[in-house]
């Protein structure tokens, strides 16, 4: 089994060495491994079909450009007509400037709503918002209690009506929020079949009746083909602005957000990545994209190298790059970096294929500083010219550093593959920033 | 719009089911043909039921060859034959962990698939069957989810052992245990959080909760997952990381009063051989049913169920 969609393309294409154009059936081939990647990562059959025929249409005859092989040319083609489909560029949420502004939540049965409206108030007061949660699930045994502990953890109000009326307490939430002073509403409501006309008719009902600025659909990102069937009612019953897509701290692909903005056209806006009231992040098409062919969170990685790592050091070391230097000391410097980054298990579960390690996979969070123990038990002489280090000081390192010659020639080796990795990069002539990161050890680009 | 739940149910949604069923597949409304249209509707319809992709492509493949083999005359032969071979794959052997004899059954799986609901209605219909059941609260961490379980142990009339919220969910198992060897209880059933199977923190406190069941418990203890009918793929994955921490003895697909067909716990039943144990329809405390491999095939391919 290979782990992501660019590993089989390149198994399909390693026999080809040609650079030219893609052939017909060398895309053909491809577009195969494209299909049951995308349907193993949920995304609606019927999706597939029309982004494969779209793929494969710009596909053929497509030049392989210089730098890169078929499978890479294939496997960049898939990504930027994934990251279209899925929307482009991130969208935020519109509010009008009318006080109270609405946002309405709707659903499925444990898609995650009562959570995502604690989560959206509480990120929209960081915004400097004063929000007021309205709890318009009557049916749910203790769903307004459940609202309702969530808004006394967050400090937020929660307005909570008596009967069964959900349309009736939705307006007076409003009325609530004015009377209050809260300038946006989140109305919370009962998750509901698509196939329940009943049902149906209430959100419609509710929406009629506090006329929302937004209404976004709560997804989990574990659902199936039947995400579309949902999202298509709920679009056509009550109509929807955007979407939250939950539950993406888990380990599903979650192609059935792609398929939902395919078949509506609504934008993704938000994920929900974890139990907790602040796990709400804006959505990133280019990062789902990449979650749903297997390709990890590499965009989220070089990210955060980004901000951690500290400007001056990686300047100097880009000009080291190029003067085609790297020692030991470079080396050294390098994994500091790293370990400022966060735990290994962190950085490591945005690696792509990561999530298959097997799960108890000792993560060695030790390895780093003895490899920086081991490094720092060498001379200077030593740590800028690596080649001269023999036997004789290898046992004297590993004496110094407490660990086994074993373990010396194991970060020699490393140092060695980086070096060359190093050089590699050193010698592509221009290219920015993130360039620098792909060197990193036991990080590989999507590409 | 402010019937209760259960005047609700029966009312639009059967007519709304049968005619988005209908719309969605379209492979008996097709001529009788074995030609190349059908062998990739096919693969649609069982595509769209979550069936999964390598299950897909290995039953077609496979049907194909027996359609030439034994020469199938038409469509309907060969949707009767795959509807055989789904209800095979489901047909699991087990015992059946609610009504085989005294146990102590842990409901586990992941957030919001309908834990604390089937919980409710197992409680229920074992309790009319003349059982005596006490259920525990051992999600402690959602909240109001004691409350939850609490309003569902009312309608069950079956007590339901606490502790307060952020309580260690072990003491709670403790303690329902205790409880219902003190009333001579013959079925305890325990809710759980909400967990997804990645995380390792939450999965090792289950474990933990497992342990101490199997220490105090008088009665075998049993584990079933909950799984959701939306689920995709991710359902198998789900699965195997439960089942692999705890040994499951069954699986309760819920939510089959929607679209969704569920198609995945085929994958789930073949690799783990795991039963499908109950279905839940909807969200009333009757709303629970055995399940049945031949209608549950049948609706994956698309057919009524024979006899009705
Ligand atoms: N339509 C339908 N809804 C169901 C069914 N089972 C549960 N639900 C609904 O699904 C939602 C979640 O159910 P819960 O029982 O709270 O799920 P849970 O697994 O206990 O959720 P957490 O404890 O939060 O992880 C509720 O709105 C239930 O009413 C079913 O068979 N059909
Ligand atoms: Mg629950």
């Amino acid at each position: 089994m290979f782990e992501n969609l660019s590993d089989r393309l390149h198994a399909v294409f390693s026999k080809l060495t040609g650079r030219g154009a893609l052939s017909e059936a060398d895309v053909d081939a491809a577009m195969r491994e494209v299909r049951m990647a995308l349907l193993e990562a949920d995304v609606n059959f019927k999706t597939v079909k029309e982004f494969v025929a779209r793929v494969r249409a710009r596909a053929v005859g497509a030049d392989v450009m210089k730098s890169l092989t078929p499978g890479q040319m294939v496997v960049k083609i898939v990504l930027e007509e994934l990251t279209a489909l899925m929307g482009g560029s991130e969208s935020r949420l519109v509010l009008s400037s009318r006080t109270p502004a609405v946002i309405m939540l709707v659903g499925l049965q444990g898609s995650g709503k009562t959570t995502a409206a604690a989560k959206l108030a509480n990120l929209l007061r960081k915004q400097g918002k004063s929000p007021l949660l309205v709890a318009c699930d009557v049916y749910r045994p203790a769903a307004i209690d459940q609202l309702e502990a969530l808004g006394r953890q967050l400090e937020i109000p929660v307005y909570r009506g008596e009967g069964l009326d959900a349309v009736a307490i939705a307006r007076e939430g409003i009325k609530d929020a004015i009377a209050r002073m809260r300038d946006v509403v989140i109305v919370d409501t009962a998750g509901r079949l698509h196939v329940d006309e009943d049902m149906m008719a209430e959100a419609a009902a509710i929406r009629q009746a506090v006329r929302p600025d937004q209404v976004l659909m709560v997804i989990d990102a574990m659902t199936g083909q039947d995400a579309v069937n949902a999202a298509a009612a709920f679009a056509e019953r009550v109509d929807f602005d955007g979407v939250i897509v939950t539950k993406l701290d888990g380990d599903a692909r979650g192609g059935a957000a792609l398929s939902v903005r395919a078949v509506t056209g609504k934008p993704i806006k938000f994920a929900g990545v974890g139990e907790k009231l602040d796990a709400l992040e804006p959505f990133h098409p280019e990062r789902m994209a990449k979650r749903i062919l297997g390709m990890g969170d590499v965009v989220s990685l070089i990210e955060k190298a980004q901000d951690t790592i500290d400007a001056d050091a990686a300047s100097d070391l880009e000009a080291r790059l190029a003067s085609g230097v790297f020692t030991l000391d470079d080396f050294l410097s390098q994994l500091q970096q790293v370990r400022k980054m966060g735990s290994l298990s962190d950085i490591i579960s945005m690696i792509p294929g990561a999530n298959r390690l097997p799960k108890d996979a000792e993560i060695d969070e030790g390895a780093l500083a003895r490899t920086e123990a081991i490094i720092r038990s060498m001379t200077p002489a030593e740590r800028a010219k690596p080649s001269r280090i023999n036997g004789s000081r290898r046992e004297r390192i590993a004496n110094g550093a407490g660990v086994r010659v074993f373990d010396v020639n194991q970060v020699l080796k490393q140092f060695t593959q980086a070096q060359k990795m190093m050089k590699q990069l050193g010698a592509i002539p221009g290219g920015g920033k993130k360039r620098r990161f792909r060197g990193m050890p036991g990080v590989s680009g999507p590409f | 719009m402010t019937q209760p739940w259960y005047k609700r149910l029966g009312n639009g949604l059967a007519r709304t089911r049968g005619e988005l069923q209908g719309h969605l597949n379209v492979l008996l409304r097709r001529g009788p043909d074995l030609d190349e249209q059908f062998w990739e509707e096919l693969e649609d319809a069982l595509l769209q039921a979550d069936m999964g992709v390598t299950a897909t492509t290995e039953m077609t493949g496979r049907l194909r060859d027996t359609a030439a083999r034994e020469a199938l005359p038409d469509a309907t032969a060969v949707l009767a034959r795959l509807a055989d071979e789904i209800a095979a794959e489901v047909r699991v052997p087990g015992d059946d962990p609610f009504t085989s004899g005294p146990a102590t059954v842990l409901v586990v799986g992941v957030n919001g698939t309908g834990k604390t609901t089937s919980v409710g209605k197992i409680a229920k219909s074992a309790a009319d069957a003349g059982r005596h059941v006490v259920i525990g609260s051992a999600d402690t961490f959602r909240a109001a989810a004691i409350e939850q379980l609490r309003i569902w142990a009312e309608r069950a009339e079956v007590p339901v052992i606490e502790r307060a919220h952020g309580a260690d969910p072990a003491a709670v198992v403790f303690d329902t245990i205790t409880e219902g060897r003190a009333r001579d209880a013959d079925l305890i059933l325990i809710d759980t959080a909400g967990r997804l199977h990645t995380s390792s923190d939450l999965m090792a406190e289950l474990v933990k909760v497992k342990r101490v069941a199997d220490r105090e418990s008088p009665h075998p203890v049993r584990v079933v997952l909950v799984m959701d009918a939306t689920t995709g793929q991710n359902g198998l994955v789900q699965a195997r990381e439960f089942h692999r921490a705890l040994g499951l003895d069954g699986l309760v697909l819920t939510k089959l009063d929607g679209t969704a067909k569920g198609g995945i716990v085929v994958a789930v039943s073949r690799e783990l051989g795991v039963p499908v144990v109950r279905v839940g329809v909807g969200e009333g405390v009757a709303d629970l049913e055995a399940f049945e491999p031949d209608a549950f095939a049948a609706a994956i391919v698309g057919e009524s169920p024979a006899g009705s």
